[in-house]
This record gives C-alpha cells, sequence and structure tokens, in this order.
C-alpha cells in the first residue's frame, strides 16, 4: 500500500517537473524545438491517439517500429565503422567502463539485447576468460608444491568448470545486424559460450529468471514502449541479477552541451551521408537522443519497473550515461 | 585591465552569437519542417508522401554542411571511384553558382523554357521501349536503346537531388543528371572509363559544373597510356571545342525527339561526330 502509494506520488512529482521545464522561462533553442512534439505528445495520449516520436518527428506507435527496423537494416553494414568514426573511438571506452562496472564472474549469463554487432558480448566473453585465467594462475601460486594428486584432481575439475562456463546471448530485434555481428564473431574466432537470437525487448523469448546480467547499449532509445522493455528485462533476470543500461544521455556541462549539439546536428548527419550513404538514418540518431529521457527521469522509469538500488553514472559528462539496477 | 575584459567579453558574446547563428538555421528549420509534419501526420499513414523541405527528398543543409559534404564526399568519390552517389553528392554540394547559370541558359531559350515550365522526367516508366525499339536504325531513340542495351545501363539508376535549395535549380540538377545517358548517345562514346572522361570533359565545358571539371581532371589517372594518348591527342580536345560551341544540351526536349535522325540532332545541335569510335567492349578488354 505504502510502496504504491511512493509510486503514484514519484509519477505526480515527475509529471510536474516536465510541464515545469516545458513552461521555464530559460528554455533553450534546443529544447524549444523539442517542446511543440512532446506536449503534442502528451495531448495525443490523453487523447488516445498512440502516436509517439521518430526522431523529432511525430508517428503512430506501429509504425515506429518498423521504421527503426528500415534505419538498423540500412546503418547495418557500416555500423562499426560509423561509430568509430561518430565517437572518435570513444565508444570503445564506453563500452569498456560497462564491463568494468558489471565485474562479471566465470559462470555468468549475460542477456545482451539490442546487442547487434555483439561488441558487449565479445567484450563480456573476453573479461570472464581473462578472469577465469586470472582465477587459475592464483590457484596455481597458492599450491606451492602440488602432489601429483593434486595437479590430477585439478585437471578434473578444470573439465567441469567448462560446462559451467560464462554464456552470452545476444538478442535483438534486427537480422541484418546479427548477421553482421555473426560475421565479426566468425572472423575473430570467438564462437564458444556465444548464441544469437532474435527477438524484440519489448516480448522477450525467453523464460523467467534465467540470466544473471542484462545489459542494453545504446539500443532502449530505440523502442517504443521503453517501460515494457524493463519490465521484460525485470522477468528474465534472475533474483539478485543485475540491469544494465548505456545509453546517450543529457549533457550535465553547458559549454560542453553547445559543442555536443553543434557536432551532432552538423558533422553526424554528413559523416553518414559520406562514410553510409544514409543522411536520413544519422539525423533520427542524433535527433533520438535528444527525445530521450534524462537521467533522473531515466533512474525513475527503471525504478518504476520494480528494480532496486538505481544509480547512474555519467560517462564523458553526461554524454552517456550508464544506469544500473537490481532485481531483488 | 578593463578594456581587456571589455575586449574578451565582447569577443565572447560575438563567438556565443556566431555559434548560436551556426545552430540557429538548423534548429529552425527542423522545428519549421516538424510542424510542417504535424499537419499531415494527423491524417493516418501519409508520411511517405508529405515531406520537410522545398521538394521531395530535399534535406536542409547549412554552409558548414554544405562545405564539409563537399571535402567528404570528394575524398570519398577519389578513394572509391564506384560510389556515384558520392559524385552526385559533390556535384550538389559545389554546383549552385553554375546550376544557376544553367537555369538562366535555359530561361532565355525557348525549348529550354518549355522543359522548365513542364518538367519532364526521363525514366523506364515514362519510355515506351517498343515504340523506341520500332524506329529505325539511326534515329535518337534507337541509337539510345541500344547504347542502354550496349553497355547494360538503365535510366533509372539516377539518384534523386537532396542538398540544392532552391526547387528549380534542383530540377536542372535532375535534368544534367538524367540527360548524361543521352549525351553518351549524342557523343557516341561508351560507358567504359575512357569514354567518361570524355564525356566529363564536354560537360565540363557546357556547363561548368565543378564537379564535372573535378571529373576531368581526375578522371584521366585512372586510364593507361595508350588511352591517355588517345583522350590528350584526339577525343579531348574534340570534347572541349564541342562543349563550348554546342547548343545548351539541357536546353532540348530530348522526349520529343526520339524519331529525330541522330546526325540531324547532332548538326542542330552543333557538335561534331567523335573523331575516333570507341568501342563498349574497351571495358572488357581492361
Amino acid at each position: 500500500m505504502a510502496a504504491s502509494m511512493r509510486l503514484l506520488l514519484r509519477r505526480v512529482i515527475r509529471l510536474s517537473h516536465r510541464y515545469n521545464n516545458v513552461t521555464a522561462a530559460g528554455v533553450s533553442a534546443r529544447s524549444g524545438c523539442c517542446w511543440g512534439p512532446s506536449t503534442c505528445r502528451c495531448f495525443s495520449d490523453v487523447a488516445g491517439d498512440r502516436s509517439t516520436h521518430f526522431g523529432f518527428e511525430t508517428v503512430p506507435e506501429t509504425e515506429k517500429a518498423k521504421r527503426v527496423y528500415k534505419v538498423f537494416e540500412n546503418v547495418a553494414q557500416k555500423y562499426d565503422t560509423m561509430n568509430d568514426v561518430m565517437s572518435l573511438g570513444i565508444h570503445r571506452l564506453w563500452k569498456d567502463m560497462l564491463l568494468h562496472a558489471m565485474h562479471p564472474q566465470p559462470g555468468a549469463r549475460l542477456l545482451d539485447v539490442a546487442g547487434g554487432t555483439g561488441d558487449i558480448s565479445f567484450r563480456f566473453l573476453e573479461y570472464v576468460r581473462s578472469q577465469q585465467e586470472r582465477q587459475k594462475r592464483r590457484t596455481v601460486r597458492s599450491m606451492q608444491t602440488p602432489s601429483s594428486q593434486d595437479i590430477s584432481n585439478n585437471y578434473f575439475t578444470e573439465d567441469e568448470d567448462t560446462s559451467q562456463e560464462s554464456r552470452a546471448v545476444v538478442c535483438d530485434i534486427n537480422k541484418e545486424m546479427l548477421n553482421v555481428g555473426r560475421k565479426r564473431a566468425d572472423s575473430m574466432g570467438i564462437s564458444a559460450g556465444l548464441s544469437w537470437v532474435v527477438g524484440n525487448a519489448e516480448e522477450l523469448p525467453f523464460d523467467d529468471d534465467q540470466f544473471d546480467i542484462y545489459t542494453i547499449a545504446f539500443g532502449i532509445r530505440n523502442v517504443t514502449h521503453i517501460d515494457q522493455a524493463l519490465q521484460e528485462a525485470l522477468r528474465v533476470l534472475k533474483p539478485g541479477g543485475r540491469f544494465m543500461c548505456l545509453e546517450f544521455s543529457k549533457v550535465t556541462n553547458p559549454v560542453l552541451a553547445r559543442i555536443y549539439d553543434a557536432y551532432s546536428f552538423q558533422m553526424i548527419p554528413v559523416l553518414g551521408e559520406v562514410i553510409a550513404g544514409d543522411w536520413k538514418s544519422y539525423q533520427y540518431l542524433v535527433e533520438s537522443i535528444r527525445k530521450f529521457p534524462d537521467q533522473e527521469e531515466f533512474k525513475h522509469m527503471i525504478e518504476d519497473a520494480g528494480f532496486y538500488c538505481v544509480t547512474y553514472n555519467n560517462l564523458t559528462s553526461g554524454v552517456v550515461a550508464l544506469h544500473s539496477g537490481f532485481k531483488l | 585591465m578593463r578594456i581587456s575584459v571589455h575586449i574578451i567579453s565582447t569577443m565572447w558574446l560575438y563567438a556565443g552569437r556566431l555559434f548560436q547563428w551556426l545552430n540557429q538555421r538548423q534548429y529552425v528549420l527542423i522545428s519549421k519542417a516538424v510542424c510542417a509534419h504535424q499537419v499531415h501526420s494527423s491524417s493516418t499513414g501519409f508520411t511517405d508522401s508529405c515531406y520537410n523541405g522545398l521538394y521531395p527528398g530535399h534535406i536542409h543543409t547549412t554552409p558548414i554542411q554544405k562545405a564539409m559534404l563537399a571535402v567528404g564526399s570528394g575524398v570519398a568519390a577519389l578513394h572509391d571511384p564506384y560510389r556515384h552517389d558520392m559524385v552526385a553528392v559533390l556535384g550538389e554540394a559545389t554546383g549552385h553558382l553554375a546550376l544557376i547559370n544553367l537555369r538562366d541558359k535555359m530561361r532565355n531559350d525557348p525549348e529550354g523554357y518549355t522543359i522548365l515550365k513542364e518538367r519532364p522526367r526521363i525514366r523506364l516508366s515514362t519510355l515506351d521501349l517498343s515504340e523506341m525499339a520500332s524506329l529505325p536504325d539511326g534515329s535518337f531513340g534507337r541509337e539510345y536503346l541500344r547504347f542502354l542495351e550496349d553497355n547494360d545501363v538503365t535510366p533509372d539508376s539516377r539518384a534523386n537531388v537532396r542538398f540544392v535549395d532552391d526547387e528549380e535549380l534542383a530540377y536542372v540538377m535532375q535534368r544534367y543528371r538524367e540527360v548524361h545517358d543521352l549525351l553518351h548517345t549524342l557523343l557516341g562514346m561508351p560507358t567504359n572509363m575512357l569514354g567518361e572522361v570524355a564525356v566529363k570533359w564536354f560537360e565540363a565545358a557546357q556547363t561548368g559544373l565543378p564537379m564535372c571539371a573535378l571529373g576531368a581532371v581526375l578522371g584521366p589517372l585512372r586510364l593507361s597510356t595508350s588511352r591517355l594518348k588517345l583522350l590528350f591527342t584526339s577525343l579531348g580536345p574534340w570534347a572541349l571545342r564541342n562543349g563550348h560551341r554546342a547548343r545548351c544540351v539541357l536546353s532540348i526536349f530530348y522526349e520529343r525527339r526520339w524519331a529525330q535522325s541522330i546526325e540531324d540532332l547532332r548538326q542542330e545541335l552543333n557538335i561534331e561526330p567523335p573523331p575516333v569510335t570507341v568501342r563498349a567492349t574497351e571495358k572488357r578488354n581492361t
């Protein structure tokens, strides 16, 4: 009873914050142009129109998923190259920081939603493997003078370990992205413990209580119903499991925000056109970043879904935020 | 001390204003685009037919973006000459003055003026291929069809214009692209590298588009020595000479001249027949 009252109160406060932000006197040009569509969305939701944002456009909800699918189908081949060029390689650092915060132990099961080309999963398997090697080295070092019996025992336990080894499942709604990911895995020689599944984040094709860690990196802003995706995340995680989300967010520093906006709107579509031959998809990308809720609001959304100990860390002054929550 | 603080603060003020101006246009355009779209999105399922911009497919770009597009597409096109979309973008980003010049030439010509009014487009859906095939040999339509078959091309492979900020100039650019294949036919040049370079020299002299000039200068770098010799001794001077003296090729209503004999058309346009026959099969011999 108290919990639901708390939830209701939090929702009311959040709604009032949103209206306050919209009518605040110091509205900058950036949020000024977002103002139109977002209030219209509020009204249309009230009227039961079921429309949502696709970048700065307003589209019917049923259409958004299709258009997002087409965007990623178009960019799949050049996705990784474009990531490197657009972020000047910094996206690798962000993903490394996600893994560092995750600190997975051998035997962990990862579900990487919107995993597409497999960046997170590859890093996960790499990390777990290096953890395993470190543990092995530690056990070897601790056994100063192993007898032949000890050595043969360890030999057998190694085999047992492989049956409990960590597994990463890459789940993505887009087959093209998964194809690119699979090719990358083949060329990198990673196959053990990796599986590729086509699935919708709003309706995951997995049973309850399956995974230790759920990650969604740079994918949740493309989901039509974020709250549904969060609820599915809660469902498929084991109790004690961790939800981690890496996503573009609001830059905290105002000077950097201006530079970031200029770079996003001026440079990125041009890069998309020159490298991938697709201006519109990258225009959608930078617009969808602006439409995604900021760090605090997203944190509340995660809490609403039922996660506990929800925290976030800003990376690169808020260009990217790493949210984390636990299912208890 | 106070004066230097004052100078620094005014500098920041101007820098901030410049920044704002550079960004403002983009945001104003975005919000305008959104409003235009919201009017339409109330009627379901019309997201494709309604467009943001001056014409279908138009994308607003700031001057800085055009400059970056020009440089980027130039590099990309040099790096991979099969990226025709990059050549197209380069043409659009750099061709503003030349397009104005071309449009004025078209306006001053009665046939060109008709084209600007009626806006014909050359694509498979508008061409009557069976009728063109039944035309006699030596007629323009028949030779054009032969060119399409010999070189295995289709008129539908031309990209749509996106970055030109004037609707009429965008049509002129589109017309230029669609007339390119017809120029191949008129000049008797195949679509191999030598033929393309020869046509580019002609177009550079005719239209003055920077993209054509760039293609004309850099294209020969990929030719073998024997073909380079051919280009510089006979084909090149012929192309340049004819480019200058020919009537504006965009001002011809080709769609109404399929039955006309090709020699007749060449004479009307003031184009000499090619001095050397360049065969399409040369492409396979590379």
